[in-house]
């Protein structure tokens, strides 16, 4: 009380010196700045005048007719390189990595290890390791060095700029598209970026609406479905191509998934009039190549592999312990799958890919992994080297048909985010009933737009 | 909460209010400047880290501390998030000023954009008014020389009063000098006497009038001139964070002196 | 009527005579430089019409129609 009072009071005192004018004061001390900012700047810089590059190329790349169709062709040129530089080092690491499995297996049997310690620690652990590191760790170590190389040179603010009229039609922030372009990374990086809005309105939005962009984790499932489902129907020349063209469409249907939803939570639960808006369009840089390259592909495969070893390794050994554990004449693993069954065909999809998602929770990357896994448990043992050997599996083992594919890609484009990001949530917000929604919000989506998807496509006889 | 500079210390002072704690002797520099002008990217420089960077304004949301080793003198390194300006008119704004003015750090460089100074020259204006402790550090001047604009920056320093090093933070070009700038400014060899801006005659009255005031209440704690600016123009800001720093001994003096 | 830099077409500059708006509004757009007497030129449109992007003080700054329309302007040509 008594600081108040003291504080009022000088201020008080500031008000009586300075008179009426109180509320011009700001304008003229920033405008006295400003103008000995520029006095100062006037005779410290010369410049000899060039051609103004960056102009010319934000002419084009903002211009009415190319600004979209470079947007997409960018986000196409990356999936591309992203899937067809991956193939090589996949197969080769899955190569590489059964073979040490069988290794471990030869060695397990020459010292007479019990079944289950051999199950457990080579058929759990190492697998959930070796599937994560094969099929997730090449396109995660090819996408993020590209992606990050366009957001050194300077491109991202220039999608938010191209984009923003979507953005402020949703009732929402045009940054929101610099925090979705961060989700691609990481969903959780993405809800951190969600600071840089400032209307709280807005940045819930933002946040909320993050896990409809497919991050890291998650690429490499839907490029490996799109690889096995799309492109096993066309000639091979056009596989990678129709592969790229499946997870661009993909992503577009996020990014318009995030428009809705940012409408509707607009209309509904957070209304409200979109703030103000400002963005820097800054210069465009010539990233270091070689470095950024370099160093992202390092830095990726290091937070690959240590979240395979956190991770996926020990999930991989649930997994197996829960596919091996009888109770009467099912396993663990069958019998919740059986119990999510009913509900997941209603979905297009089917128990072991429902209970998949919900053990990935503590990280996405795992889903794709722990579904092949525990299909194979229990199973034929197969060499699972190559995708030509998972589309057996899928389709020749377990029913799979192309709309429980379009099912599976688009329930992993709309579901809860991984743990890490509903944490950072929770933390950012500091707000537990806002972490939970938006973990209830995709994941609704994600079942109604199954739901629609399967019974549309098989009430219309396509399937 | 009661928590006062003078009682306590500045290293346990910036501990408890910035939840930032450094050895007391060991000198500590912000990095502070425009949005995009490449702090972090001199931060990971200098301290090894990885902060985000890239090429967008408003990467950094987060001050983060890391430490370096110059001529066998332990350095902390604080990256403050990007602002315009410093008036507080947004909670990055509210965060960096609040930095500068009460943790005190023994130098804040100020990165500016060489391809921008105008604009940047706002912002190192802003901070000179706060501290003295400055250094300019002209950023990104291997992109200016691409673009065929020439910053003289002898006389930067002439007409700033405040030391100044031209820079290339992503191929480490001027750091050494750069370095050598900050440690002289650290240990006193170099003292900065940063330009004053004048304001309009009636302003620069009022402050002639409200600054004697403030200089009894608060001490030599932080810039008068400034705190009287800010008085001035009705910035209820800072009286927060006065409030939140510097606890309610000093307003007492305050009220006293204003009774 | 005075024009606001929302109609000032692309690839013309004007004045900055005044800031049609109070508090946090106007002090953001103060920040940004758009003080009295600044010269601002309108650079580009986003594809859909909205955003525009000024080159104000030598930085480049997009502004949704709202924000602009709030400077007033006297225009200068080009
Ligand atoms: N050519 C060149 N590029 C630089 C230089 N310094 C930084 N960059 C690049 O400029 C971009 C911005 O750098 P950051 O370090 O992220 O900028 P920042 O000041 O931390 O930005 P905020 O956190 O948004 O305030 C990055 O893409 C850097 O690679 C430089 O001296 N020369
Ligand atoms: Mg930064």
């Amino acid at each position: 009380m008594n600081s108040d009072n003291s504080m009022s009071s000088l201020l008080k005192e500031a008000q009586g010196i300075i008179g009426p004018q109180q509320g011009q004061m700001r304008d003229r001390i920033v405008n006295s700045i400003y103008q000995t900012a520029e006095s100062i700047a006037a005779s410290t810089v010369s410049t000899s005048g060039k051609v103004d590059w960056d102009r010319k190329i934000d002419k084009i790349i903002t211009s009415k007719i190319w600004g979209f169709p470079i947007m997409l062709a960018l986000l196409t040129v990356v999936l591309w390189i992203t899937i067809t530089g991956a193939n090589v080092p996949s197969s080769l690491l899955a190569e590489g990595l059964f073979w040490i499995e069988a290794k471990l297996t030869d060695f397990f049997m020459a010292v007479n290890a019990s079944e289950w310690l051999h199950g457990f620690l080579v058929l759990g652990v190492y697998r959930g390791l070796a599937w994560v590191v094969s099929v997730m760790l090449p396109p995660m170590a090819i996408f993020f060095p590209l992606f990050t190389l366009l957001e050194d040179l300077g491109y991202l603010p220039r999608v938010a700029f191209n984009l923003d009229r979507f953005f402020k039609g949703a009732g929402a922030h045009g940054k929101q598209a610099l925090t979705m372009s961060m989700g691609f990374g990481c969903n959780a990086a993405g809800v951190i970026a969600c600071r840089i809005i400032e209307s709280p309105r807005e940045r819930l939005i933002a946040t909320l609406t993050n896990a409809f962009v497919p991050c890291n984790g998650r690429f490499p499932t839907l490029i490996a479905l799109a690889t096995i489902f799309i492109s096993g129907s066309v000639a091979v020349t056009f596989k990678s191509a129709a592969a790229t063209l499946t997870v661009a469409g993909l992503v577009v249907v996020g990014i318009a998934i995030t428009l809705l939803v940012s409408f509707l939570l607009t209309k509904t639960l957070l209304r409200g009039i979109p703030s103000s808006f400002t963005l820097e369009l800054p210069p465009y840089r010539k990233p270091q190549v070689g470095q950024v390259l370099i160093r992202s592909v390092l830095d990726r495969t290091i937070f690959v592999l240590a979240r395979a070893m956190i991770i996926a390794a020990p999930a991989g050994g649930i997994v197996w312990i829960l596919a091996n554990t009888m109770i009467g004449d099912t396993s663990i693993l069958a019998l919740v799958a059986g119990w999510l069954d009913p509900f997941a065909r209603h979905m297009g999809l089917d128990g072991f890919i429902l209970m998949a998602f919900i053990c990935g929770l503590p990280a996405n990357e795992i889903v794709f992994p722990i579904l092949i896994m525990s299909y194979v448990s229990g199973g034929a043992m197969m060499e699972l080297d190559s995708l030509k050997a998972l589309r057996q599996l899928l389709v020749e083992q377990h029913g799979w048909t192309w709309l429980t594919a379009l099912c599976t890609t688009l329930f992993v484009l709309c579901h809860w985010p991984c743990g890490t990001t509903l944490f950072t949530i929770q933390r950012e917000q500091k707000s537990w009933y806002w972490m939970f929604m938006a973990a209830l919000i995709p994941t609704l989506v994600g079942i109604v737009l199954c739901i629609a998807v399967n019974y549309l496509v098989r009430g219309l006889g396509l399937v | 909460m009661g928590l006062t500079y003078q009682s306590t210390g500045t290293a346990a002072f910036r501990e408890e209010a910035f939840n930032f704690s450094a050895d007391d002797k060991q000198p500590v520099i912000a990095l502070a400047g425009n949005p995009n002008t490449g702090k972090s990217t001199l931060f990971n420089l200098l301290t090894g880290l990885r902060q985000h960077t890239g090429n967008w304004p408003g990467k950094t949301v987060l001050q983060s501390k890391g430490s370096f080793i110059h001529q066998g003198i332990k350095y902390t390194v604080v990256d403050l998030p990007g602002t315009y300006s410093l008036l507080a008119n947004s909670i990055e704004e509210q965060v960096a000023r609040d930095f500068i003015c009460f943790a005190k750090p023994d130098v804040t460089v100020v990165v500016v954009d060489a391809t921008c100074l105008e604009r940047n020259l706002n912002f190192v204006l802003q901070v000179m008014e706060i501290t003295n402790k400055v250094v300019v550090c002209v950023n990104l001047i291997d992109e200016a020389r691409r673009k065929k604009i020439q910053v003289h920056t002898d006389k930067l320093r002439k007409m700033l009063g405040v030391p100044v090093a031209s820079t290339a933070a992503n191929i480490g070009e001027g750091i050494p000098k750069l370095l050598d700038l900050v440690s002289k400014v650290v240990f006193d060899k170099l003292k900065p006497k940063p330009v004053q801006i004048k304001y309009d005659k009636e302003i620069e009255e009022a402050v002639s009038k409200l600054e004697p005031k403030v200089i009894e209440a608060l001490g030599s704690e932080l810039n008068s001139r400034w705190v009287a600016l800010r008085l001035l123009e009705g910035d209820t800001t800072l009286i927060q964070s006065l409030e939140n720093y510097y606890g309610k001994q000093h307003l007492q003096t305050l009220q006293e002196v204003l009774a | 009527m005075c024009p606001t830099l929302n109609n000032i077409p692309v690839g013309c500059n004007a004045l900055v005579k005044k800031i049609n708006a109070s508090g946090i509004k106007k002090r953001r757009l103060l920040d940004l430089g758009l003080v009295p007497g600044t010269k601002v030129e309108a650079v580009g449109r986003s594809p859909l019409g909205d955003p525009t992007a000024y080159n104000i003080r030598g930085a480049v700054i997009a502004l949704r129609n709202e924000e602009a329309s709030m400077v007033q302007v006297s225009k200068l040509g080009n």
